[in-house]
């Protein structure tokens, strides 16, 4: 039966997907910004969400009904719930009613709610992610302990070619090569990396077994290959495209194949080193390639196992990524000796054993907290007066205004003029409780009073799309999410990412 | 959400009128608080939205959640099932009908007084008549041909008096696009900022496979498949006259054997029907979330500009949430000889002695014009004279001097990417 949602497997894989079909998601407040999130999670297909909202709809139906049904439609297959109840209710009642989500999304969100809410699902381990929209700011707060990324899918990863460690089935590969006794059509279409391979085999040999280290070298080990092209019989050198590949290619290939610093972290951290009962799957697979990088890998990271297109005529090619794809799957047997279990997710950490990250963000209580409050990250952005900072103060000023005044500033025409001077004492009155010494400027203080709490379905939008794809970042554990605190400036169009 | 009763029940714009009737240190220069701003939105002001699929979709609801009413869609494609993981305002049951058509009645129907009116055409139908009646354009398109040719649109539409550009005859154009997690969203005032032909190289040309490696030499599922589609279906023509379609699933299997018979040849594994269909549609990866960025950036800049609350993007947005989410702004810059804005004729150096065939590669391959099937002509002897057209293409291997081609000779250009011809200059180098 066709699901809407498969439609995005290009981006994220069956593995991605089916961790959204399994997803239930709790969106708190259904506002513009929350159904715009809601809307962006239902499209891909989550399996389910529950919308929490105490609100109603000007004389109609409670909001959170009325949510609910709306965003069913977009997709049959997605299970919706509501509940009528305000966050605060639940929170005085219930508590463990957080317990059976994924993740919980929450938006306009007072701040004492939120922090009592973070508490909760810190001590749960539920990942949290706390959205405003205010007048053209945008404000996402991403609250996780530790959250781990199996597939970072970097833009521009490196190839995994291992040609300054050959592995001996290469080796043995390469041997069956004579490019010298080659006819034309086998010559001009070698695939690159084998090339390389052959030259850089002459080069070392010359060379006291050193490959080629600096930029003069690496021109001389080009013009090596270049030499290499066949010429005809006027002495015209032949239009091989395969070498003029390999010649563009020197560089990246002579990349010295090493571990990522951050997965030297990874290895060296209590939890891959101290495996028990209660490791998470991420950090027992971690702590195999660990003891395979000390055994069988000689101190390297399993094979990826993937090359890219070349040219090539199709038998070298394929026997050539056959030579890849085989050693990649003998180094996975490999680690998986090392492990008991989970045999096919072992499949995606190996293939990804150099993107694997983890997120840990710091708490609600940590960032509030005077003792644990980032101050250094605070004085530094704010060196910059403009800078997307001076927006996150301000916010904690107006939560700080909602507090003393029971509404939020200037939200009738009247009030604009004299909030401003009231919020200024209340932005101040937050800056001197944690001892920070930062210009807010006027402007920006009556630039929120204009806004009057307001929330533009523009701006809810841009907040929608950024939340939704943050939300599925954290449950399919693929790509890396923002850490953790993200500004968008809707009035200049800026952003910035703190860490707070 | 809809609500029984007339339009603009107590309230509803309250969240628009804030940034309308208030005074802010960051307005536009020229903008005066007043009560009438909310209806030049709600009743005169005019957009039109380009596109009703992706971004299209998005757009509409944002703008008619905005204020705005009078709004009108152009869309060539009906609506396909692989659609429906973002383009909200259309329902299974849709599938198959125009998408402008539905998406105006969707958004017509849920925000009461709102009035999108429907054009189930391509861009080129309409001429400058159309075009002139909006305030504001903003374009949710997938092609770069089509921007081109909107862009080159506004650009007639501009008029000069004694080499000064009258500003009433400036459109605003908002331009956004997307793919997989990146996305883009710019602001072109025609004439005066960075036109989408300015900044040309942006937009790097899409990569086919090369023909010898499809017909012998193999090495990717993607290569199988379009062995399939490019070379044996004009064969074996397996539904007689009809070309391949890429919605029908009869086709899509007879597609998705052959490739794996090719596959199989040559020991490549991969070819899934899953993937014969996106090869085939060449479906890019999409997902909502960056449609929805995107577009709330635009429909933003809409605002801005309609009621000059306050200054508009200055003038290109970069968005990326691959890693963590990312932002980039700048002020693009305008090319002092675009093809398409600086109304400079264009410069050709060529020897005497090249052929027009030199010619017509560097239109189609310099990354500045990237033009797809340029047609010449030129004014010898007084008579305007046709170089050369697709169709009739003996002249290309004809040198300049057997065509009558003089030094600083003027060459009339057209083609699909902009709708007046461009002007080049021949120089003839030494």
């Amino acid at each position: 039966k066709f699901q809407p949602g498969y439609l995005c497997l290009k981006l994220w894989g069956d593995h991605g997907q089916d961790t959204l079909e399994n997803a239930h998601v709790c969106l708190i407040n259904a506002t513009a910004t929350g159904t715009e999130i809601l809307k962006n999670l239902v499209l891909p297909g989550i399996g389910a969400f529950t919308i929490v909202d105490g609100h109603t709809v000007t004389g109609e139906d409670n909001r959170a009904q009325a949510a609910t049904e709306l965003l069913q439609e977009l997709n049959s297959h997605v299970s919706g719930n509501f509940v009528e109840e305000s966050p605060e209710k639940l929170l005085d009642n219930n508590p463990d009613f957080f317990h059976r989500f994924t993740i919980v999304i929450a938006v306009q969100l007072p701040e004492s709610t939120s922090l009592r809410l973070g508490s909760v699902l810190w001590s749960a381990s539920i990942p949290f992610l706390v959205c405003k929209t205010y007048g053209l700011i945008g404000y996402m707060r991403l609250v996780v302990q530790e959250h781990t990324v199996i597939e970072s899918h970097p833009d521009s990863a490196l190839e995994d070619l291992r040609l300054d460690k050959p592995f001996a089935e290469f080796k043995n590969h390469l041997q069956s090569f004579d490019l010298e006794s080659m006819n034309k059509k086998d010559h001009s279409h070698t695939p690159w990396i084998i090339i390389i391979a052959k030259y850089l085999e002459k080069w070392l040999s010359e060379h006291n077994y050193k490959p080629p280290q600096n930029y003069k070298e690496k021109e001389a080990f080009r013009q090596l290959i270049r030499d290499g092209i066949r010429k005809n019989e006027n002495g015209v050198p032949e239009d091989e495209e395969n070498f003029e590949e390999a010649i563009k290619n020197v560089n990246t290939a002579l990349n010295q194949t090493k571990i990522p610093s951050a997965v030297e972290e990874l290895f060296n951290s209590e939890q891959c080193n101290n495996i028990n009962s209660e490791s998470s799957s991420f950090w027992v697979m971690l702590r195999a390639v660990k003891d395979f990088v000390h055994s069988e890998g000689n101190r390297d990271l399993p094979v990826r196992g993937t090359i890219p297109d070349m040219i090539a005529d199709s038998q070298k090619f394929i026997n050539l990524q056959n030579v890849y794809r085989t050693k990649a799957m003998q180094d996975a047997a490999a680690v998986s000796t090392h492990v008991q279990r989970l045999l096919q997710s072992l499949g995606k950490v190996c293939k990804n054993a150099s993107f694997l990250r983890v997120v840990r963000c710091r708490s609600l209580a940590e960032e509030y907290g005077v003792d644990s409050v980032n101050k250094d990250e605070i004085t530094s952005c704010m060196d910059n007066p403009d800078s997307e900072m001076v927006f996150y103060l301000i916010l904690r000023g107006v939560e700080r205004f909602y507090q003393q005044h029971s509404r939020y500033p200037g939200v009738y025409n009247y009030q604009v003029e004299d909030d401003i001077s009231k919020l200024k004492l209340c932005v101040n009155s937050v800056m001197q409780e944690y001892n920070l010494n930062v210009n807010i400027k006027d402007d920006y203080v009556h630039e929120f009073c204009r806004f009057g709490a307001s929330e533009p379905h523009t701006v809810a939008a841009f907040i929608g799309g950024s939340a939704a794809q943050e939300a599925i970042k954290i449950i399919s554990h693929q790509f890396v999410p923002f850490n953790n605190t993200f500004i968008y400036n809707a009035m200049l169009q800026t952003s910035a990412t703190l860490q707070l | 959400m809809a609500v029984d009763g007339g339009y603009d029940w107590d309230g509803r714009w309250n969240h628009v009128r804030k940034f309308l009737e208030r005074p802010g240190p960051f307005a536009h220069p020229d903008f005066e608080p007043c009560t009438e701003s909310l209806q030049f939105l709600l009743e005169m002001c005019k957009i039109l939205v380009i596109g009703a699929g992706g971004l299209g979709c998005e757009l509409l609801k944002n703008l008619a959640l905005s204020g705005f009413r009078l709004i009108h869609v152009v869309d060539m494609d009906t609506i396909d099932i692989s659609n429906l993981n973002r383009q909200f305002l259309f329902r299974p049951k849709d599938v198959g009908r125009p998408k402008a058509e539905v998406a105006a009645d969707f958004i017509n129907n849920r925000i009461p007084g709102c009035k999108v009116v429907p054009h189930y055409k391509k861009i080129q139908d309409f001429d400058e008549s159309f075009y002139r009646q909006f305030h504001i354009i903003v374009c949710g398109l997938d092609s770069i041909i089509a921007r081109r040719w909107m862009n080159g649109m506004l650009i007639s539409l501009l008029s000069y008096e004694d080499g000064v550009l009258d500003p009433s005859s400036i459109i605003p154009l908002i331009d956004g696009g997307t793919e997989g997690f990146k996305g883009n969203s710019r602001v072109i005032l025609p004439g005066m900022t960075a036109c989408i032909d300015c900044t040309l190289e942006l937009y790097p040309p899409q990569i086919n496979f090369p023909m010898c490696t499809i017909a012998s030499m193999p090495r990717l599922p993607e290569h199988c498949i379009e062995y399939a589609r490019i070379l044996l279906w004009p064969k074996e023509k397996p539904f007689g006259e009809t070309s391949l379609d890429g919605d029908n699933p009869e086709h899509i299997q007879w597609v998705f054997k052959k490739s794996i018979e090719r596959a199989a040849e040559f020991h490549i594994t991969g070819v899934t029907y899953r993937l014969t269909q996106g090869v085939v549609k060449r479906i890019i990866p999409a997902v909502a979330s960056t449609n929805a960025v995107i577009a709330a950036a635009c429909s933003l800049e809409v605002f801005k500009i309609a009621s000059s609350a306050y200054i508009p993007l200055n003038n290109y947005l970069v968005f990326n949430d691959v890693d963590g989410l990312y932002t980039y702004t700048f002020e693009a810059e305008r090319k002092e000889n675009c093809s398409a804005c600086s109304q400079v004729p264009q410069n050709l150096q060529f020897p005497p002695s090249a052929k027009l065939q030199e010619v017509l590669e560097y239109l189609m391959e310099n990354a500045s014009l990237q033009m797809k099937s340029p047609a010449i002509t030129t004014t010898l002897e007084g008579k305007n004279k046709t170089l050369y057209l697709q169709v009739f293409n003996f002249t290309e291997h004809t040198h300049f001097f057997y065509l009558g081609l003089s030094d600083g000779q003027e060459l009339a250009v057209a083609d699909v990417t902009t709708p007046q011809t461009v002007l080049f200059k021949l120089n003839f180098t030494t």
